[in-house]
């Protein structure tokens, strides 16, 4: 939702990254307030995936230009696990498997490591079932996934939802979904848009980034960019995804020059 | 090394137990005589030798330790942290001796357990068709010394369609500096048999000693058997060990080897499908550190069609330790329709930490399906930066990665307390500050 009273939680100001000496991003600039959804939309190649893992602090990346404020503080001399603690959170596109550690000790790992540096109280085994088992029903998984390995042999589907499970958990200010209706059947994508509009209210943010508009028949985004070829291009409201899927990408080229009307 | 070296170690280690003439069963001391015949046509293995070539046992020349003699002080208290709660029989040795006052028989009516010479009266047949015929000494100079110096042993006879729940514990303790102890096991399923052993090495002390252990394994028709193998000798100890297991029919063999401890060691593990439809699961970790060496070579032998193998084998390495993979499969030409994959996944921990893997194929048959895989690496980038993404730091991130690699193994042994000692194990070595 827009709301005149929201704060600044993201200010990126031509940002610019590059991986082994190939630019990726050429100067992004966004503003996302508190209670806003913004979608990223773009093809393969666009950018989008980049923007989304610069801002998490992949160490691949190199930043050669541009700001990022988060919640008032540069971002960018952040190391990744502190963005995390300070209220950032990335859905990765390609969750990584551990085989050997259960889930469940890795979400309270995760869980009393950033509630700790938030100043609260840690949870012991115990009190963390009872938590986690809760917010796994907002996600309609399994509890069966709490004592299986890290989405070792999790469906691309549950991969997600463990995702979202963690996005739960933590509490982020900015959660960055990327790619996240990719791989999901219409069941699954209904869950976890679920799960996601729960989780979004007034006092957080959240960037979806994805290629296809199907998402955004179940989490609507108050903005939507377009980006390509490493900045964003074109922005507009949700209708400007739904202009996107009917006319395709090729008629972003065509009109790029509005961009700033639309805006 | 030098010839004359090699020949006098093993002079010397037989000089040093002469066989008691007074054993009444001839079968026995001529199991002993053969391989006593057979090490004076062998020297020790140099790396000259293909199948040691990654390994110098060449230190051990230099320690030409007398048989271990029994002298055991130990009271139930003093290996009290050692016990399993699952285990109700367990078979302790100390130093190699059987130590009668430490074991606890508790199924003697279900099964045939105990030390070797209470049963060579009284089950000769069984164990002359079994003592010694699984390991093949002919080219092994480790196992044929153990044969030579046979004495005591861990015998399991699993009579036909009797499953044991309880896991069954072999503790073999090493409380002497300076000696050699020769511990043997032979387990028999029968037909339709399932049974869960745990064969336990560990030292009360730092000391430098040699375990020189043969294990053999027989499956019949149908028969199931976990093998768990720990090794968590002292670091200053050698420990050279030989397993034969031989599999009938339908049977089912599953292996967790852990190797932990000891300044050099050796597993030969020999699998051999002898009839068609046998499955093995053979899985091993080997977490080392400083200048330990640990080698591991396996041989997982198809003979017969519609087998199944499954080998995934990880070593952890710090610093300037040296760790050795050779896993050989072999496939003969009737073996068709074999079912075989195996992996071998590496971690080094350190610029000095070494790794030596080698997947060895050997297939003849031509309707078989064979996937093996090897690699050799650090911690993945993408699985730090998922960690630190979820507010861990990059060393926690590290330790947890490092952890689950080795604790994947642990987790799939059966036997609940002892994987939670292992667990607390890895977690101790792979935890940096």
């Amino acid at each position: 939702m827009i709301d005149k009273n929201s704060r600044t939680i993201l200010s990126v100001q031509g940002l610019r990254a590059s991986i082994n000496g190939t630019e990726i991003l050429k100067g992004i600039d966004l503003t996302v307030k508190s209670g806003e959804i913004h979608a990223i939309m773009g093809l393969n190649g666009s950018g989008k995936s980049t923007f989304a893992k610069v801002l998490a602090g992949h160490s691949a990346y190199e930043i050669t230009g541009g700001s990022v404020q988060f919640e008032g503080n540069n971002l960018l001399e952040l190391p990744p696990e502190e963005r995390a603690r300070a209220g950032l959170f990335l859905a990765f596109q390609y969750p990584i498997e551990i085989p050997g550690v259960a889930n469940t000790q890795f979400l309270r790992l995760a869980y009393n490591t950033v509630q700790t540096k938030r100043g609260k109280e840690e949870l012991d085994p115990l009190e963390f079932d009872d938590f986690v088992r809760e917010k796994m029903k907002l996600l309609e998984m399994n509890p069966d996934f709490l004592d299986r390995s890290v989405n070792e042999g999790f469906s691309g589907g549950e991969k997600k939802r463990n995702e979202i499970l963690q996005m739960a958990l933590l509490e982020p200010t900015l959660s960055i979904l990327d790619e996240t209706d990719s791989g999901l059947d219409i069941d699954a994508l209904k869950t976890v848009a679920n799960g996601v509009n729960q989780i979004a209210n007034k006092n957080n943010a959240t960037i979806l980034v994805t290629h296809y508009q199907r998402l955004l028949d179940y989490i609507v985004p108050d903005f939507v960019h377009v980006m390509q070829a490493g900045r964003i291009v074109m922005t507009g409201g949700k209708e400007l995804a739904l202009e996107l899927e009917t006319r395709g990408y090729d008629w972003v080229n065509a009109n790029k020059s509005v961009a700033g009307v639309i805006a | 090394m030098n010839d004359l070296a090699s020949t006098d170690y093993l002079g010397c280690l037989l000089k040093s137990w002469p066989i008691k003439s007074t054993e009444s069963l001839s079968w026995l001391n001529q199991l002993r005589a053969q391989a006593i015949d057979r090490i004076s046509t062998q020297k020790l293995p140099t790396r000259r030798d293909e199948e040691w070539r990654f390994t110098d046992i060449s230190p051990i020349a230099h320690l030409p330790y007398q048989p271990s003699q029994p002298e055991c002080n130990l009271h139930a208290h003093d290996i009290e942290h050692l016990s399993l709660k699952e285990a109700k029989n367990r078979l302790v040795f100390v130093d190699g001796h059987y130590s009668s006052n430490l074991s606890t028989i508790f199924d003697s009516t279900a099964l045939v357990i105990g030390n070797l010479p209470e049963f060579v009266a009284t089950h000769a047949s069984t164990l002359e068709s079994h003592l010694g015929q699984h390991v093949q000494f002919d080219n092994n100079v480790f196992a044929a010394l153990n044969t030579a110096f046979l004495r005591d042993g861990a015998l399991i006879i699993v009579p036909k369609n009797i499953a044991i729940v309880e896991p069954i514990h072999l503790l073999f303790i090493a409380t002497q500096k300076e000696v050699t102890s020769y511990p043997r096991c032979l387990l028999i399923g029968e037909a339709g048999s399932d049974v869960t052993l745990v064969e336990d090495y560990v030292a009360l002390q730092q000391a430098t000693y040699i375990t020189n252990s043969v294990t053999e394994i027989s499956l019949a028709a149908n028969a199931h058997a976990k093998h768990i193998r720990i090794q968590r000798e002292s670091a200053q100890a050698f420990h050279l060990a030989n397993c034969a297991v031989s599999l009938a029919h339908a049977s089912n063999y599953q292996s967790t080897s852990i190797s932990l401890g000891s300044q050099i060691s050796r597993y030969n593990l020999n699998v051999r499908l002898t009839d068609a439809a046998a499955e093995c699961v053979v899985d091993g970790l080997t977490l080392i550190s400083d200048r330990q060496l640990a080698d591991t070579h396996t041989c997982i032998d198809h003979l017969k069609p519609n087998g199944t193998s499954r080998q995934h084998h990880k070593c952890i390495v710090d610093d300037a330790a040296h760790a050795v993979f050779n896993g050989k499969i072999i496939v003969h030409p009737h073996a068709q329709q074999t079912n075989s994959s195996q992996s071998s996944r590496n971690l080094l921990l350190s610029k000095l930490a070494q790794v030596d893997t080698k997947p060895q194929l050997e297939i003849f048959a031509d309707d078989v399906k064979c996937a093996h895989g090897a690699t050799v690496g650090q911690l993945d980038q993408e699985e730090i930066f998922y960690l630190e993404s979820r507010g861990l730091s990059a060393k926690a991130a590290r330790n947890l990665l490092t952890y689950a690699f080795g604790a994947e193994i642990i987790s799939r042994i059966p036997v609940t307390s002892l994987r939670q000692q292992l667990e607390q194990a890895v977690l101790n070595q792979t935890q940096s500050n």
